[in-house]
């Protein structure tokens, strides 16, 4: 078996008549951090939504760890190793920040309805221990001592390590991170990039990102793969895609070029 | 100066909204119809305190805007707001001795000019008395701030006492009737009707016990800080044993309110395991109960359509059948729910609400007629028996609703605090993320229905066991509608909130005789007032409050409140 | 962290389900093809057994067409609202309630006066224009005091609102006008039939079905060739950009409800002159109900769909229990036409949540 986490084959997603993503092929292997990037309504955030099992994809495959996951729905893909975060934060903002990360805790929780009932001692032990991981996931991403705060009244940036804190209690194989750095200062933004290197590095996880930032994208991939309008314009190390004339005209031509240091 | 000015035009456009709604309650009936219960004896009825009740509001509401005017002044914008109460009243009066109404305005009768001229009748004296009454009524309201905040607190409280004791006469009597003779009770009430002199000093009482008891907390400083276990265990313990001898004290008539409360409690905690919980907007929660009562009614009773008489079949009772009532709602819960596991929010809700109908129009047709009885209904139902002793009569039936409600009240907040609540609350906040996130979404809400369902279905099997006859007439869209209004009113996902909510909406209606009549407008004006100004319900869940109230700052509360 | 883990598949009551598809979905499939082997066995049987003529049919139809204009006029205030606040008012049942109960009355001094049978259209307009005021009034009333405060609230609040709203007009027309029945007065001129070959139809057939395409036709005059209608449009397609163009958000939503109301209003005098009996202050409900899911039907938000959706209601209800529930065997079928209309509305909200011209709702999801 080959060493690829995830394969996309003639991916294609329709709405009405715009074409989202357009015959897509995309390959990352295992323990890659990969970027996506492209211009608004290139057809990023639809391809994530089409791997995590929101929507269907039209034609194409789809393929994670040797399963054609195309048509399953979006709870079981995440219970095979798919989870992922939002552009625009979307927590349970009214849960607290402890009881957002045991929903992500979901996929592998065995105790039953009629266990919370009778109350038996498997149900209180698994509760205890899933508890005693989400405080340890919580130091992990370093929200320690706010685990009984409500999600809501967390800054932006703690909102944001909680989000991926929840996506990392579903024990994922790989994980993908949309704009994870959006909104946030050039000290946050540095935190988070390294932060996200841990992810890989300690926690062995394969990483997909969509980023706008340009300095955040070529510092931390290893594979870009450039989407304009739904297709597929370029991919490699960012070096290649640095000197990419194609590029260049799609995406930094635009006179977008200012906001980026490339 | 123009503030000045603008204070006097919302004196006078809030004593015009009163006047609308004083001028609303006449048409509607509401006058005359409370008019028939004396609060006091000979002094004064419900209709006319609720006649001058918007134009003391209004006046309370007009002397609290004004804290630096002077006292004269304020009593004067009480006056000013009074007297513009009266005025839509004062229009209706002379309108209708003009122009026969009554075609149209089936309320607008003799009885009620009589109750708003104060027996004066059409003319100068009449429209004096409606004048006067409400602009001294308004004067009160803006009286009050006026009183030290002690005194008022007293006075208020006591008031209270007195005009609940004098509505709820009927309660007072089947209170008392269980300790006094008859002719210590004629002491106190004549009829259901409090007299004078016991309101007098019921009053003096209560008044003096709260003047005295915020003297003696004052005195003694406030004791905060968590109540120690040995309370805690008593105060459950006093809760038991007053739950267990409550028909025992309170009579048969108060036990037979008692148990229709108790079935709307329970139905009520099966349905906020749906909507509360799991956030699904169920509004065919009759549905559950129309199939709990039929299967009750179908498989004990003793009639042409039971079992017995149909297959010889003997060995079903009361006791064998609630489970199986619970098993048949639970399934058919689960096989509705099916179905509608993929719709949100109002498409829900419609089509919840159409399974009801559906159900109904069912139940009434000719076609099932001979398994169900069509409209004729399912008769001859015997009483639950227990060990041997008939359970009839609702001093009994009382303790096998409160098993049943204790019960529920147990599964749910077990199931709440459970990853199965986890899950609901998730699903609750966002249906995709949770689904993202490894929940089961269909099945969690397949689990939330069946749960509701079952305790929906033993409501129903218990309520057929209880009347001994069951009609379709019973299973309308009104008892879904009863049921979401209590929980909603006292508070989603709340299990104390859904008590109150049963207490208030369905125990009131039951012992005001006058309101039943009423009971819908007030049920839909709640709904509405409460969306708008308590989203939260009365008594509310900690996480509801959470997510009702965003983005509104906490203030910290203010130890003035207390006073006030 | 990680680790090895298998993935399962779903399973139905143990029953491990192909890859991808969940139990919901094949028990939906299959509620699908029984419906439909339902539909086809009890249409097949009743035709088959030719227990009714062709006339009856055609009879049947133009009864159901007429039922369906007086669904789709009501249905039509259930889109505008829908289309611009995406809200159902589930109170506009009782919006022409109010218009049908209120104008009973002066319905009925114009019959003792002799107006109504010395200058039928007139009065008949007349009676329009004044139920149509009052219903309008109602639902302006209910926007600026119920919904109005609540726009911005989770989408569950003004739902509940629209529930106790509900209640509230209906016992408030309770307690004004009584619980009794009151019927309009039969229009000399209705009561006749005219005769298309065969079959002969019914006058007040005829009228209903006219003055609801007027109605429409003016509705959509008024949505596609004047200003306000323009405005009305591009709040429903986006109320930020409409804001940013200078439109008042707040009239036109009144505006909506104005004109939403005034179609029911009108719906309930067309009704009343059609069916005179069972005017009381609980006769919206099931009309309500009926339009909501006319409305659904034809795509919730799209105005041709509602008028269509109603047409195509009533004429299921007049038409399905004799073709399909006869055929199966269901003794008094038509005991059960609301149960036919329900059970449509069921339907359409499993299987084609965004109705027949309705493509909308489900782009918007993206």
């Amino acid at each position: 078996m080959s060493n690829v986490v995830l394969s996309a084959r003639g991916m294609t997603k329709n709405f009405g008549g715009l074409v989202a993503v357009d015959n897509l092929d995309f390959e990352i292997i295992h323990g890659a951090i990969a970027s996506i990037i492209g211009p608004n309504g290139a057809g990023k955030t639809t391809f994530f939504n089409c791997v995590t099992g929101f929507y269907p994809i039209d034609d194409g495959e789809l393929i994670f760890e040797g399963h054609d996951i195309n048509g399953w729905s979006s709870d079981h893909i995440a219970r095979a190793g798919i989870a992922r975060t939002y552009q625009n934060i979307r927590l349970f903002n009214h849960m607290t920040v402890i009881e957002n990360i045991m929903v992500g805790q979901e996929a592998h929780l065995r105790s039953t309805w009629m266990g919370a009932i009778l109350g038996t001692a498997g149900t209180k032990r698994e509760n205890r221990e899933s508890e005693e991981e989400a405080r340890q996931l919580l130091q992990f991403v370093g929200l320690q001592g706010k685990g009984d705060l409500i999600a809501d009244n967390l800054s932006y940036g703690d909102q944001r390590r909680l989000e991926i804190a929840r996506a990392l209690a579903t024990r994922p194989h790989l994980l993908l991170l949309d704009e994870p750095t959006a909104g946030m200062n050039p000290r946050e933004t540095a935190e988070t990039t390294a932060f996200i290197r841990r992810l890989r590095d300690d926690l062995d996880i394969t990483l997909m990102l969509i980023e706008h930032d340009m300095r955040v994208v070529m510092g931390i991939s290893e594979h870009i793969t450039v989407l304009d309008h739904g297709r597929k314009i370029a991919e490699g190390p960012p070096k290649e895609i640095q000197n990419n004339p194609d590029v260049i005209e799609a995406y930094l031509g635009r006179g977008a070029a200012g906001s980026t240091s490339a | 100066m123009s503030t000045l000015a603008a204070n006097w035009r919302s004196v006078i456009r809030s004593g015009l909204i009163a006047g609308g709604v004083a001028l609303y309650t006449a048409l509607i009936g509401m006058l005359v119809a409370f008019d028939e219960r004396e609060v006091v004896r000979n002094s004064f009825t419900l209709g006319q305190l609720l006649l001058v009740a918007p134009a003391v509001l209004v006046g309370w509401l007009s002397g609290r805007q004004s804290t630096q005017v002077p006292a004269g002044q304020r009593l004067l914008r009480g006056l000013v707001a009074g007297l513009v109460t009266s005025l839509p009243l004062l229009a209706l009066m002379f309108v209708s001795s003009v122009v026969n109404l009554r075609t149209v305005l089936i309320n607008v009768d003799r009885d009620l000019v009589r109750l708003i001229s104060f027996d004066h009748g059409v003319g100068l004296s009449g429209a004096l008395m409606l004048a006067g009454a409400l602009g001294v009524s308004g004067i009160l309201g803006a009286f009050v701030h006026l009183i030290p905040a002690r005194l008022r607190h007293a006075l208020l409280t006591a008031l209270a006492w007195m005009l609940g004791a004098g509505i709820l006469g009927e309660l007072v009597r089947q209170l008392l009737s269980q300790f006094l003779d008859r002719e210590a009770l004629s002491w106190f009430l004549r009829r259901d009707t409090l007299k004078p002199e016991p309101a007098a000093l019921l009053f003096v009482v209560v008044l003096l016990a709260d003047l005295f008891w915020s003297w003696f907390r004052e005195t003694r400083g406030r004791r905060e800080g968590p109540a120690p276990r040995a309370l805690q265990f008593t105060r459950v313990g006093g809760l038991a044993v007053l739950l267990l001898l409550l028909p025992l004290l309170v009579g048969s008539a108060i036990s037979d309110v008692l148990t229709n409360i108790g079935l709307y409690i329970l139905m009520g905690l099966g349905l906020n395991i749906a909507v509360g919980l799991a956030g699904l907007f169920d509004l065919g929660y009759v549905t559950n109960f129309a199939v709990g009562a039929y299967t009750m009614g179908v498989l004990t009773s003793t009639g042409v359509l039971g079992i017995e008489n149909k297959m010889g079949v003997t060995v079903f009772n009361f006791w064998l059948v609630l489970p199986v009532s619970l098993l048949v709602a639970m399934f058919t819960g689960f096989i509705l729910a099916l179905p509608v596991l993929r719709m949100r929010g109002d498409y829900l809700a419609i089509a919840t609400l159409g399974f009801g109908e559906i159900i109904r129009l069912l139940a009434l047709s000719d076609w099932l007629k001979p398994i169900i009885g069509g409209a004729q209904g399912v008769l001859f139902i015997p009483a639950p028996n227990f060990f041997g002793v008939e359970l009839i009569g609702p001093q009994r039936l009382y303790y096998i609703i409160l098993g049943a409600c204790l019960l529920a009240v147990f599964v749910s907040s077990r199931l709440n605090n459970s990853r199965t609540g986890r899950q609901w609350m998730a699903i609750r906040e966002d249906e995709d993320v949770a689904s993202a996130m490894g929940i089961n979404t269909a099945r969690s809400k397949l689990l939330a229905f069946t749960i509701s369902a079952a305790t929906g279905g033993v409501a129903g099997a218990i309520f057929a066991a209880k009347l001994g006859t069951i009609f379709p007439t019973s299973f309308n869209l009104l008892v879904s509608v009863n049921v979401l209004s209590l929980i909603i009113i006292g508070g989603l996902g709340s299990l104390p909130g859904i008590i109150v909510g049963a207490l208030f909406l369905v125990g009131l209606p039951e012992l005001l005789r006058e309101f039943d009549e009423f009971r819908l407008l007030l049920y839909g004006t709640l709904m509405v007032t409460m969306m708008l100004a308590r989203p939260e319900g009365l008594w509310p869940s900690a996480v509801y409050q959470r997510e009702v109230r965003r983005g509104e700052e906490r203030a910290p509360p203010q130890a003035g409140e207390q006073a006030a | 962290m990680t680790q090895t883990r298998t993935v399962s598949r779903n399973k139905l009551f143990g029953i491990p389900l192909p890859a991808g598809h969940t139990g919901v979905d094949l028990i939906i499939s299959a509620l699908r093809i029984i419906i439909v082997a339902l539909i086809i066995i009890g249409a097949g049987n009743t035709l088959l057994e030719g227990r009714f003529t062709f006339e009856q049919w055609l009879a049947l139809l133009f009864a159901g067409l007429a039922q369906g204009s007086i669904y789709a006029l009501i249905a039509l205030g259930y889109t505008l609202v829908y289309g611009i606040l995406r809200m159902i008012n589930f109170a506009h049942g009782d919006v022409f309630m109010a218009g049908a109960f209120t104008t009973v009355f002066l319905a009925n001094s114009f019959r003792q006066s002799g107006f109504l049978d010395s200058q039928p259209l007139l009065a008949i307009l007349i009676l329009m224009g004044f139920a149509a005021l009052v219903s309008m009034t109602v639902a302006v009333l209910l926007e600026r005091i119920a919904y109005r405060p609540l726009r911005n609230a989770p989408r569950l609040v003004p739902l509940i609102t629209a529930i106790g709203a509900s209640f509230f007009i209906q016992y408030t027309f309770r307690g004004l006008f009584g619980s009794g029945f009151k019927a309009y007065p039969t229009v000399a001129f209705l009561r006749g039939t005219f005769s298309v070959g065969s079959i002969n139809v019914p006058i007040a057939q005829l009228f209903v079905f006219v003055s609801a395409i007027v109605l429409m036709i003016c509705l959509y005059w008024l949505v596609e060739r004047t200003r306000i209608g323009k405005a009305m449009r591009s709040v429903s397609e986006d109320k930020e950009v409409a804001t940013l163009m200078g439109v008042n958000i707040d009239l036109i939503i009144v505006f909506t409800f104005a004109i939403g109301g005034a179609l029911a209003g009108a719906a309930g005098v067309i009704n009343g002159l059609f069916r005179p009996q069972g005017v009381n202050f609980f006769m919206g409900f099931f009309p309500g109900i009926k339009a909501f899911t006319a409305a659904v039907l034809g795509g919730i938000g799209n105005i041709p769909g509602a008028m269509l959706g109603g047409m195509f209601l009533g004429v299921i209800e007049a038409i399905g229990p004799n073709l399909v529930l006869n055929g199966l065997g269901i003794p008094s079928a038509n005991q059960l036409k609301d149960v036919i209309a329900f059970t449509m509305l069921v339907l359409v909200l499993i299987f084609r949540p965004q109705g027949i011209l309705g493509e909308r709702l489900s782009a918007e999801k993206a």
